[in-house]
This record gives structure tokens, C-alpha cells and sequence, in this order.
């Protein structure tokens, strides 16, 4: 199976890897599994007071394609609200990266993600 | 297909291995499609699907992650091909931090030690939640088999784990 250039692109280029220190209150952290093929997805989002994600990191253990569906997202959420962020659909990522059916679960994770990171946000600042 | 019925074992997790072997050598032989290069059309037929669904049975009851997710699915709850994402941040926050570990394998100068810590890490922990999925599944509860969903799913990322290390043991030979 041939990865997409938009794929192989973020893969060799990723944007945004790493980590912010877990303890600043502006950080919120969405981490998520795919089971059926063991990837691990972190993804981190620093928040400022007016809801806007002004900034995105992002660590996966997984294949090409989980790796550029976190890469792309953490481009996509920059400068957007939390409301806009959770719109995010996995079919955008999917799209965007041309991936193929087999790999649509890397989208579904980098969706899941944004959202397990917002919900975490909000678990915090107690809304 | 009842894969046990086929095998006319007792639908449970726990199983013999040998005695699996032992089955499954007996019906290839019993289904072997030359044996019934006689028959009629569809007599052949017959054989060729029985013959199939034996060797498919054969490597789901052998392995355990899919032996207990067949047993699941006899009781109604499929949790095979499902995409959903795993969320349970402690566990997940564990898996990042193993992988950490073998990421650092690849670049030690002397990985052996590594090796060995990340590897009983991995064991350790895959035998208590094999324990624990036996636990589950002997209950035999609607509860307890969604508890024994969850505790597959863990397992998987143990499972994946393993290969990524052994690959890694490989290339540390080569």
C-alpha cells in the first residue's frame, strides 16, 4: 500500500512533536489507543483564558498514517476556539491525507484525541 | 460457528493445547478434500468448506486473544474489527512511557540491559491481565464479559508491544 504524499510529507516532517510540562493549568492532554494495532496517541493543547488553542504538541507511537493524522491536526487546531477544534471531523483528516479505508482508524484516534484533550480542559476548569 | 463445537471442546478460556493439536490433526485427516475426491459435486464442495472451517477454527482457539474474543462473540458481544479508540488515560500514559522505553533501546550504546527491563515489564504485565481475562470470562456474566472486552483490548497494546521488541532484539543481533 502507497502512502500519499500529503502522508509521507508529515511523516518525514512532522510538525509540532513533543510534550508541554503536564502541570501548567493552560495544558490540556488527550491521550488515545487503537487497540487493534497497538498505536498510542498523545496530544497536548495549550489553552489560553479565552478558550482559544494558541499552541499543539503531539507524541505517536504508531504507523505513517497515525503519525501524520496527529501532525496535521496539531496545524489545524492552532488559533481555533475549543468549540471549533471539536468539529474536527475524522473524514477531514482522512480526506486531507488521502488516506485509505484500512487507515481510517488513524483519523477516528486524531479526532478522539482532540476530543479526549478538550474534555480534559474542561474536567479541569470545572465546566 | 461454535469453533469449540467444532472441536467438541467446552466453550472456556482456559484450553489444552496439545489436545487442540491432537483434534485438529483428526479432522483434518476426517475432512481431507481427497477423501472425498469420490463423492458427488457436492459432497467435494462440502469437504473443501468443512476443511476451511476447520483451519480457520485450528488459529482462532490457538492463539488467546482470539480464542477469547470468539468466546465473547458466542455470547454475544463482537468486539473484533471494531475501530473505536481506547481511552483510559493511566493505562495509555503507561503505554507511552514503555514505548519511551524502547525507544531508548534503539539508541543505547549497550541495549541489553534494556532489553531485559522492558521485556519482564511487558511479561509481567501480560500475565496478570491474562489472569485477570481468565477471571472474567470464567464468571460468565454480561458484566464480567465487558470487563473481559476491555482487559483484550489492554492486552492487544501488550501484544503489539512484544513484537515491536522483538524486532528490536533482531536488529540489536544483526
Amino acid at each position: 500500500m502507497a502512502y500519499s504524499n500529503k502522508v509521507i510529507d508529515h511523516y518525514e516532517n512532522p510538525r509540532n512533536v513533543g510534550s508541554f510540562a503536564k502541570d501548567d493549568p493552560s495544558v490540556a492532554t488527550g491521550m488515545v489507543g487503537a487497540p487493534a494495532c497497538g498505536d498510542v496517541m498523545k496530544l497536548q493543547l495549550k489553552i489560553n483564558d479565552q478558550g482559544i488553542i494558541e499552541d499543539a504538541k503531539f507524541k505517536t507511537y504508531g504507523c505513517g498514517s497515525a503519525i501524520a493524522s496527529s501532525s496535521l491536526v496539531t496545524e489545524w487546531v492552532k488559533g481555533k476556539s475549543i468549540d471549533e477544534a471539536a468539529l474536527i471531523k475524522n473524514t477531514d483528516i482522512a480526506q486531507e491525507l488521502a488516506l485509505p479505508p484500512v487507515k481510517i482508524h488513524c483519523s477516528i484516534l486524531a479526532e478522539d484525541a482532540i476530543k479526549a484533550a478538550i474534555a480534559d480542559y474542561k474536567q479541569r476548569h470545572g465546566n | 460457528m461454535n469453533y469449540f463445537q467444532l472441536f467438541h471442546l467446552p466453550a472456556q478460556f482456559e484450553l489444552d493445547l496439545t489436545e487442540l493439536g491432537t483434534r485438529y490433526l483428526e479432522l483434518q485427516r476426517q475432512f481431507h478434500p481427497d477423501k472425498h475426491a469420490a463423492g458427488s459435486e457436492r459432497d467435494k464442495l462440502m469437504a473443501v468448506q468443512q476443511a476451511a472451517n476447520i483451519n480457520d477454527a485450528y488459529h482462532s482457539l490457538k492463539q488467546p486473544l482470539l480464542r477469547a474474543e470468539h468466546l465473547l462473540a458466542l455470547r454475544g458481544l463482537k468486539i473484533s474489527n471494531e475501530q473505536r479508540s481506547f481511552m483510559e488515560p493511566a493505562f495509555l500514559m503507561q503505554q507511552m512511557e514503555l514505548r519511551e522505553l524502547l525507544a531508548e533501546i534503539s539508541e543505547a550504546a549497550d541495549p541489553y540491559p534494556l532489553i531485559d527491563e522492558a521485556d519482564q515489564q511487558i511479561q509481567q504485565q501480560k500475565k496478570a491481565l491474562l489472569r485477570q481475562l481468565q477471571a472474567a470470562l470464567d464468571a460468565n456474566s454480561p458484566e464480567q464479559d465487558h470487563q473481559a472486552a476491555d482487559i483484550i483490548r489492554k492486552l492487544k497494546f501488550f501484544f503489539k508491544l512484544q513484537q515491536e521488541l522483538e524486532l528490536l532484539e533482531q536488529q540489536t543481533q544483526d
